[in-house]
């Protein structure tokens, strides 16, 4: 079956929120206490409550003003840095497109939320889990599209074959290069093998705080685990033999009533 | 809307002004995405970068309160470059009419003003008549007095040089809005204008909406497929509403409401139906007789017959010329003339201007009922913050109200579209359909008029009200308001066009003899023998135009497309045969697509059928203050009227008071906005309550450029108090790039806008934008000056 993928052309967000909204409502996520700190972006930051949110840019360059506005949530990364560096697999990868979690081996280690160069995944503090976007894995394999495609008023937010979509967004990007927007560009495309959620930018991916090429940490799961292991052993050897030769040598000395315990 | 939204869609280029579609439409927004998708341009207007601006092609920034500046500069340009197109305002507007030589405009102000009461004396604002008593015109459209050379030479004022300084808008970004929209003045090329509250709310109001009706009329955008004038209204069924006679002085289907000078339906009807001697002007409301008789028939049944003039005197009465709108209603409730009050879905508490004041004005109530789903500042008014309920002698009932899935029924959308809407879940608690709160209301009072007797009991005793003891059934109200024959209805041949007992297939049916009833003219058609018209879900668009006129159903007659005869040439050829509405079928000798404005062949009769001229007025005698639109500043404002000496509308309507005091520039030189949000509703009710909207805008904010931060030593997201000479209100300061100060005439003007949706009730509480805003409103509608005002602002420390 071809991947799946969703396409963001921001060009058309009008920043309404309805796909917030509609993640909340879809998920059971509650609410969270936000205060207007001087933006419109609100929450301010994703959590673990909060799988999508609006960044909210004011831009200013060559005398012109853009409002730019950014739907954020994960990007299902085809080479997942959180799949990557999950010790116990439960972040995993569903049909090629699909980085999900399975709460019933989170571990809540963290690993992932140290991983992801978006900071998406978040640590539920209250469940003891990591949480994010699903890509509303459970509508997309009953035939639905994500909440957050469904809702959106304009039709900002796509899915369906990536293929296709990034054949859209190609000629997209031409057209809105022709309509006055030089740096408008396609991101996703390429980084950590592509990504699932790709997005229409009217400027380089910099002014949305997003990295140009995002890496894989350097190790694997295996090689990690393998090296604390080793770690585990061959670390402690050293404090444990001079504690040992310590107490050896104060077990030695005693016939004194001090007796302390050894350190 | 004279289209309806979908329409937006056909448009080439869309100009939004005083309206943020994004923001506020968002749904309504995709078909301007749809339009921009097919290269249709689209430029925003507005005092602020706002959403919609985000992601429009050009960005116009003006002041507030500037709005006929900028049109009469557009006006300007049209005439200038002979943008307009050309045969369509010879043939359908009142261009050519030749002006009374006695009209003038001097000063600001136009001939025949009468300083003491300040109204104008319209004589010399009449047509010239030939001997048949029809307006002379001239063809040539270069008389001095005809319209057109009169809106030439008022216009020229308006030139790119006045037009900056008055507006503040750079001569370059209003030259390239002009020169792009003008563009639609080509007979194959469509504009439309999205306007909303920005252009309303304002003593100039009625003018500015005015003024850019003119501009449609001058391009050739009316009646075409693509051109419109689009009114957005904020609501999903404030339409319907309206058309039911929300307002105080209409009857259903925008009838007048009858005052104490008709004391008999031959007065009334004397007074009210135009004469029309043209015989191409179709003059539509010459069936104004027909139209009344049958709501009368609706409303008292059988109690209703022609000897008493079909109770036409038991219809309650307003005073002639008197304002009975929502400022002098609480200015009344103020002054302790208002016994009892029900507000059914409103919590004016919040929505009204000068806050201080209408709360105030509702202690004076002896009773107050409520009906709605939440708590509202209005229901707990004696309760606010800083007053003593043990001072307030106001009975304060509450009444659960079922929200709109909890219920059925019809609702109307800013495009005309009725739409059914079916229940959903059954109301929680003990809240209430409004029908079923209704009828108990009427019920229970006619009970009480048949046992105690009391003041004129008549009319209610005679009232037409058999809806059973529960809840009504929503088809029952429909089936009346679309109308039923009551005795055999003919037509000229005396052949049966409806049955006895049947529902009447459109408002041709209507009787003048009672022998038809009819709740609302204009919906007649939506619930006939086929059914229920506006539960239909057919979507399907034959013509590409976005009709889709199997889709629900829409007043009048299903017509989507409003004067969609003025899309063809007077001999029938459509000025676009790419995107036609209506085409002449010379065989079938009938027109194919939209529903025509009349049957009648091309050229026959003229397409404007709702005037008596028939043709559309760019020179418009029946409004307060003036036939053509002319820029005077707010009531408030930093700086003098560039464009004459005349400072504000003459005409608008002021109630100066301690409690609603002018500002003075000295001490409030900033310029001052109103709006609302995506993420919140109106006053507060449906989203404030709402735990995943108050996520998403949890405080009331005021959004202030980067420049007057700087001057006043405040941060974003710091505390401010923003203050006019009515109240202060807390908000937190938004600095944005989005809001410039405006270079007014060499001054510097500062603007800030604030959101307005916040009450002390709701899981989200805070300051009202209301505090601040003025009772005064426009010269022919009353409607408040919430957008353009003074104030000040300073850090909270």
């Amino acid at each position: 079956m071809a991947r799946k993928a969703m396409l963001v052309d921001t060009s058309i967000c009008m920043g309404c929120k309805g796909c917030q909204a509609a993640c909340k409502e879809w998920n059971d996520l509650p609410a969270v206490l936000t205060r207007n700190t001087g933006s419109y972006q609100n929450p301010p930051d994703l959590s673990a409550k909060t799988w999508m949110t609006v960044k909210f840019i004011e831009y200013e360059a060559d005398n012109r003003l853009q409002w730019l506005f950014f739907p954020m949530h994960c990007m299902h990364c085809t080479e997942a840095p959180c799949v990557f560096v999950c010790p116990t697999g439960a972040m995993h990868q569903v049909e090629g497109s699909f980085v999900v979690v399975n709460t019933d081996w989170c571990i809540g280690c963290r690993y992932c939320v140290q991983a992801c160069p978006y900071d998406v995944a978040r640590f539920d503090s209250d469940l003891g889990w990591v949480r994010k976007c699903t890509f509303c894995i459970d509508r997309v394999e009953n035939g639905l599209p994500p909440a957050c495609v469904k809702t959106c008023p304009v039709g900002a937010i796509q899915f369906g074959d990536r293929d296709l979509l990034i054949a859209r967004a190609r000629a997209r990007v031409e057209e809105l290069k022709r309509l006055g927007h030089p740096n408008a560009n396609l991101y996703g495309e390429t980084q950590l093998g592509g990504l699932n959620v790709l997005y229409i930018l009217l400027q380089p991916p910099a002014v949305y705080d997003l990295p140009e090429q995002p890496k894989l940490p350097s190790r694997s799961i295996a090689l990690n685990w393998l090296s604390g292991a080793i770690a585990a052993v061959v670390l402690p050897t050293f404090p444990l033999w001079w504690i040992i030769k310590r107490r050896m040598d104060a077990e030695a000395e005693t016939s004194s009533s001090k007796g302390g315990k050894p350190v | 809307m004279t289209n309806h939204v979908a329409d937006l869609a056909n448009s080439d280029v869309i100009l939004i002004i005083g309206n943020n579609t994004a923001e506020n439409h968002p749904t309504a927004f995709r078909w301007v995405i749809k339009a921009m998708e097919r290269g249709a341009k689209l430029i925003v207007v507005d005092p602020r970068f706002t959403r919609t601006a985000a992601v429009a092609h050009l960005y116009v920034p003006i002041r507030s309160g500037t709005d006929i500046a900028f049109f009469g500069g557009l006006i300007n340009y049209i005439l200038q470059h002979k943008l307009y197109q050309e045969e369509y305002v010879r043939e359908y507007t009142n261009a050519p009419f030749l002006i009374n030589p006695a009209f003038g405009f001097a000063d600001g102000l136009f001939s025949g003003y009468d300083p003491v009461k300040r109204t104008y004396d319209k004589s010399s604002w009449a047509y010239q008549l030939d001997g048949e008593g029809l307006p002379r015109r001239d063809p040539t459209m270069t008389d001095p007095n005809s319209v057109f050379q009169l809106l030439k030479k008022h216009y020229s004022r308006y030139t790119l040089e006045v037009v900056s300084a008055v507006t503040g808008a750079p001569k370059g970004a209003l030259e390239e809005a002009y020169r792009i929209y003008a563009q639609t003045g080509k007979p194959d090329r469509a504009g439309a204008i999205i306007y909303a509250m920005g252009q309303t709310q304002h003593t100039i109001g009625t003018q500015n909406v005015r003024a850019l009706a003119i501009v449609q009329l001058l391009l050739g955008n009316i009646g075409i497929a693509g051109g419109q004038v689009a009114a957005m209204r904020g609501l999903h069924n404030v339409q319907g509403s309206t058309d039911l006679a929300a307002l105080y002085n209409n009857l259903p289907g925008y009838l007048a409401a009858p005052t104490n000078k008709d004391q008999s339906l031959t007065d009334y009807l004397k007074r009210v139906t135009p004469g029309a001697k043209d015989p191409k002007s179709l003059n539509w409301w010459k069936n104004y007789p027909k139209y009344i008789v049958s709501l009368l028939k609706a409303w008292f049944g059988e109690a209703a017959t022609r000897e008493n003039d079909f109770g036409f005197n038991w219809l309650p009465k307003i005073t002639a010329g008197r304002d009975y709108s929502h400022i002098p209603l609480f200015e009344a409730m103020l002054r302790g003339d208002i016994k009892g009050f029900i507000v059914i879905g409103q919590n004016p508490a919040v929505g009204g201007p000068n806050s201080n004041l209408e709360r105030k004005a509702l202690e004076k109530l002896e009773w107050l009922v409520v009906v709605d789903l939440w708590e509202t500042e209005t229901a707990t008014f004696w309760k606010r913050p800083g007053v003593n309920p043990e001072a307030i002698k106001t009975e304060v009932f509450l009444l659960p109200a079922a929200s709109w899935l909890e219920r059925e029924g019809s609702v109307t959308n800013t495009g005309r579209w009725v739409q059914w809407r079916h229940k959903a879940i059954e109301p929680v608690g003990d809240s209430k359909p409004d029908l079923w709160i209704t009828n108990q209301l009427i019920r229970r009072v006619r009970e009480l008029y048949r046992k105690e007797g009391g003041v004129f009991p008549t009319p209610i005793l005679n009232l037409n009200w058999n809806y059973g003891e529960g809840l009504p059934a929503a088809q029952e109200v429909a089936k009346e308001i679309n109308g039923r024959a009551l005795a055999d209805i003919r037509d000229a041949e005396g052949k049966v066009i409806v049955e006895k007992g049947m529902q009447v297939p459109g408002f041709a049916a209507l009787q003048e003899d009672g022998s038809t009833l009819c709740g609302n003219w204009l919906y007649s058609g939506y619930f006939t023998e086929k059914g229920n018209m506006a539960a239909r879900r057919d979507n399907s668009d034959p013509t590409g135009l976005h009709l889709y006129s199997n889709w629900a159903w829409n007043w009048p007659v299903n017509r989507r497309i409003l004067y969609n005869r003025a899309s063809v040439r007077p001999d029938g050829t459509p000025w676009d045969p790419k995107r036609a509405p209506i085409r002449w079928d010379p065989e079938k000798k009938a027109w194919v697509g939209d529903v025509p404005d009349g049957p009648q062949p091309p050229g026959a009769i003229y397409p404007f059928i709702m005037l008596p001229e028939g043709v559309a007025r760019i020179f418009c005698t029946p409004l307060a203050d003036g036939p053509f639109p002319e820029h005077y500043e707010p009531w408030e404002s930093p700086v003098p009227n560039l464009l004459s000496k005349q400072q504000i509308n003459p005409l608008s309507k002021i109630w100066e008071s301690e409690l609603n005091r002018r500002g003075d520039t000295a001490k409030y030189p900033i310029v001052g906005t109103t709006y609302r949000l995506t993420e919140h509703m109106q006053a507060g009710g449906m989203s404030r309550n709402l735990p995943w909207l108050v996520e998403l805008q949890p405080e009331p904010f005021v959004e202030i450029s980067e420049e007057l931060a700087a001057e006043k030593g405040i941060k974003n997201g710091d505390r401010v108090i923003v203050e006019t000479s009515r109240g202060a209100a807390e908000m937190v300061a938004v600095v944005t790039k989005r809001l410039k100060p405006f270079h007014v005439n060499g001054r510097v003007v500062h603007q800030v806008g604030i959101v307005w949706h916040w009450g002390y009730e709701g899981i989200s509480r805070g300051d009202s934008g209301n505090l601040l805003t003025p009772h005064v409103g426009d010269a022919n509608t009353t409607m408040p000056e919430f957008k353009a005002f003074l104030c000040d602002i300073r850090k909270v420390v």
